[in-house]
């Protein structure tokens, strides 16, 4: 019925023995660790990944920035890698957004584009509702927030995927900070052009995510982590954030939480 | 009129809106109004409790659903037909004996309003709320021809008295804590002492204004809906000024926007329900007025003449493209600045603009052009509070999307959509993404460059702009997750062969 809604009820494949992985252009180049951690925690399942080479960036940066000229023709290379009809994991919810959504109006002369957005699955959208993944929890009590970004959570409404996951472990407990599901303020070129707003707006988030009192906050989006992680740093707080594939696989193998 | 409706509207208005000047000045409003502790205290309260209210309004939300897509159908059905309805609107309202002017810019309107007043002399004028007033700077423009001018709205007579503007459309003096308007009253009403009591300063806000109502020559009113159907002009208030506004005085006249024209009168209780609920959490309004013609014979009140303004002022841009004409769905509940956290932290002052927050970044550019506007489409992260919160669905990320592009593209590419096509475009800017998308969409090229990226990052400077004046840079990852990848499967293939020899 609303648009926002309707978007999120979605009919997903069964049982895929193959997926690709886009690994977005952020995870590639400064937290490649995320990448392998949600390849090996699929490949756990049983699923075997693909993760195709010429593979780069969604085009979210130049189309957020009303350049969408040079958003569609990288958008356009995008969607040439991914050729097989399987489905394809984005391990961040704005980029998921990005291809899932608005890649049917930037690519609408494309033929092919509807099935190409259909396959579009954010990260731990594919978790819980194509694997059903069950986990058994082998890492020490603690607690930890959970950041869920804008575009997951009002794009592809998978906010509560992830506390979904989050809830299975048994020996974590996961902290609520107010104004949960405020934007952080990064925003990509925003954080840029409107620097003092954006400052203004991560100041407040870390200010409750440090409020909580935990060792760490989880996030599905490296956008949104840089942008915490780095005012964190700044304001030299031992607060981190760590994506969402990491720290599932960090439990499921009982290895020390850092 | 239903011709001009689907032209860009190229008339220039005679002289520049007041509000273009503080438009372009946004980046030096927004540091000044950030800087400030208590305005920016006054806002996160005010929204909060805006937000909870609007929260506790709706019995579930499944029922808000139900009722946002009834009243997305609405107003999209009104603006579908919105030149038919708009003449169906004049014919009735005259029939009713109401008499209607059209107005393209707003010097028209304000002459228009001027020439009314002083066809009867009209010296004084008491005003209910009216945002397509502060559009026109109407009290600025009267005052000049020696008319006095008095806001009636609680909100508004705060704001008039601190020789200020609105900073909310719903709530105008929401910016000022309950100290600051007690210090404004003991300052400029006689005979009154500070007192931060909320129900005493209500009371001797009223006090004054009741004085007035009786004395003056001319009622101003806005509209919240304009009924085709049946020639009514609803009014939604809560303090009663309204209704004062608009039967005391033998002269009513009433302004609006050509969007606010809806088709029939049945379309008002969905619409109306939706808009108190959205705007204050209230299952409805203290007052609703609805207008439908002057004092008749026989009668003991009302006024003697009623009049209405509509105003175009750039919404015909907005209606002339399928995508923008959205824009116009909005009737003006407020909650999209309620709820979004930039329009939190700045407050409404520093948009400039007389509408602000996310409505006010959609509107603006066609009532100010691009040029004047074109730092605000960008000033969002685009989050969706308030696309997610809107009453009738407007889809306000993505129109903040398409003004961004038309907001950078070259200013003489056709079709030229919006005045001030081009306004926020840099060649520096222009060249980064071309040359951005020539390296992104070639996979030798990606690889060569996040190759450089990660193998000289300790060269990446410790300064990244903007970016590091409140965090530090982000470290580039020794081996990129493509590179990574490639090694993991070279291993992995290295060991399936051992095992097969």
């Amino acid at each position: 019925m609303n648009k926002l809604n309707s978007q999120h009820l979605r009919s997903y494949p069964k049982n895929p023995k193959q997926v690709y992985l886009f690994g977005t252009c952020l995870v590639d180049s400064f937290f490649p660790d995320s990448g392998m951690d949600a390849i090996e925690l699929l490949e756990r399942e049983g699923i075997e990944v693909i993760y195709p080479q010429g593979q780069s960036c969604c085009g979210q940066p130049a189309y957020n920035s009303g350049y969408q000229d040079e958003a569609k023709a990288v958008a356009l290379s995008q969607v040439k890698q991914f050729p097989l009809d399987i489905p394809i994991v984005v391990v961040s919810g704005s980029c998921g957004g990005m291809m899932r959504h608005h890649y049917l109006d930037l690519l609408d002369d494309v033929p092919e584009i509807k099935g190409f957005c259909d396959r579009i699955f954010e990260f731990t959208e594919f978790l819980v509702h194509v694997l059903r993944l069950k986990i058994v929890d082998k890492g020490p009590k603690e607690q930890v927030a959970l950041h869920t970004s804008c575009a997951a959570r009002r794009e592809m409404g998978v906010h509560i995927t992830g506390n979904q996951l989050l809830a299975q472990l048994d020996n974590v407990e996961l902290k609520l900070h107010d104004y949960e599901s405020e934007c952080c303020g990064f925003g990509g070129t925003f954080a840029v052009k409107h620097a003092d707003i954006s400052a203004a707006m991560v100041a407040d988030k870390t200010k409750h995510l440090l409020a909580t009192n935990v060792v760490k906050y989880i996030s599905a989006d490296h956008g949104c982590m840089m942008n915490i992680d780095g005012s964190l740093d700044y304001q030299e707080e031992s607060l981190r954030g760590q994506h969402i594939a990491s720290y599932l696989l960090g439990r499921i193998k009982g290895k020390e939480s850092v | 009129m239903s011709e001009d409706l689907t032209q860009v509207n190229s008339k220039e208005s005679s002289d520049e809106s007041k509000y273009a000047a503080s438009a372009r000045a946004f980046r030096d409003n927004v540091s000044r109004d950030l800087a400030n502790d208590e305005l920016r205290a006054n806002f996160r309260g005010a929204m909060d409790y805006l937000m909870a209210k609007r929260k506790d309004a709706f019995s579930s939300q499944d029922e808000l659903e139900m009722l946002r897509y009834q009243c997305k159908l609405i107003k999209q059905r009104c603006l579908a037909k919105l030149p038919y309805l708009l003449e169906e609107l004049e014919q009735k309202l005259e029939q009713n004996g109401i008499k209607v002017h059209w107005a393209e810019t707003i010097t028209e309107a304000n002459e228009i309003i001027a020439q009314l007043i002083a066809q009867k002399n009209g010296k004084s004028v008491v005003k209910g709320k009216s945002m397509v007033s502060e559009e026109t700077a109407l009290n600025d423009y009267l005052e000049q021809r020696d008319v006095e001018c008095l806001e009636s709205d609680m909100g508004e007579y705060i704001v008039q008295m601190a020789n200020q503007h609105p900073s909310h459309i719903i709530m105008p003096a929401i910016h000022q804590n309950k100290q600051q308007v007690a210090k404004l009253f003991a300052d400029n009403i006689d005979d009154f002492s500070y007192d931060t009591d909320v129900d005493v300063l209500i009371q001797q806000g009223r006090k004054v204004l009741r004085d007035k109502f009786c004395q003056a020559d001319v009622g101003i009113s806005g509209v919240n809906f304009a009924v085709a159907e049946t020639g009514t002009l609803c009014l939604v208030e809560n303090e009663g000024n309204g209704r004062m506004c608009t039967t005391v005085p033998d002269l009513h006249i009433a302004i609006t926007g050509i969007e606010k024209v809806i088709e029939k009168l049945n379309d008002v209780p969905p619409l109306l329900s939706l808009l108190t609920r959205s705007a204050t959490g209230q299952a409805i309004s203290t007052y609703f007025n609805m207008i439908t013609s002057a004092r008749k014979k026989g009668e003991k009140d009302g006024p003697k003449e009623v009049h209405l303004v509509l105003l175009d002022n750039g919404r015909s841009q907005a209606f002339a493209d399928e995508e923008l004409r959205q824009t116009l769905q909005c009737i003006r509940c407020g909650a999209c600045m309620n709820h979004c956290p930039v329009y939190t932290r700045i407050g409404g002052h520093a948009y400039g603009t007389v509408y602000p927050g996310p409505i006010g970044k959609m509107i603006s550019p066609h009532m100010l052009g691009l040029e004047a506007t074109s730092d605000l489409p960008s000033a969002s992260t685009l989050c969706g509070a308030c696309g997610e919160v809107c009453p009738v669905e407007i889809p306000i990320p993505r129109i903040l999307l398409r003004l961004r592009k038309e907001n950078v593209k070259p200013k003489n590419q056709q079709p030229q959509i919006m005045k001030g096509q081009g306004a926020g475009r840099s060649s520096v800017e222009a060249f980064i993404w071309q040359v951005w998308a020539f390296v992104h969409k070639s996979p030798t090229l990606y690889a060569l460059s996040m190759w450089g990226l990660t193998r000289f990052r300790f060269f990446m400077p410790k300064k990244l702009g903007p970016w590091t004046s409140v965090r530090t840079a982000p470290k580039p990852a020794a081996m990129t997750l493509h590179e990574r990848v490639k090694a993991q499967k070279a291993k992995q293939l290295q060991a399936a062969q051992k095992r097969r020899v």
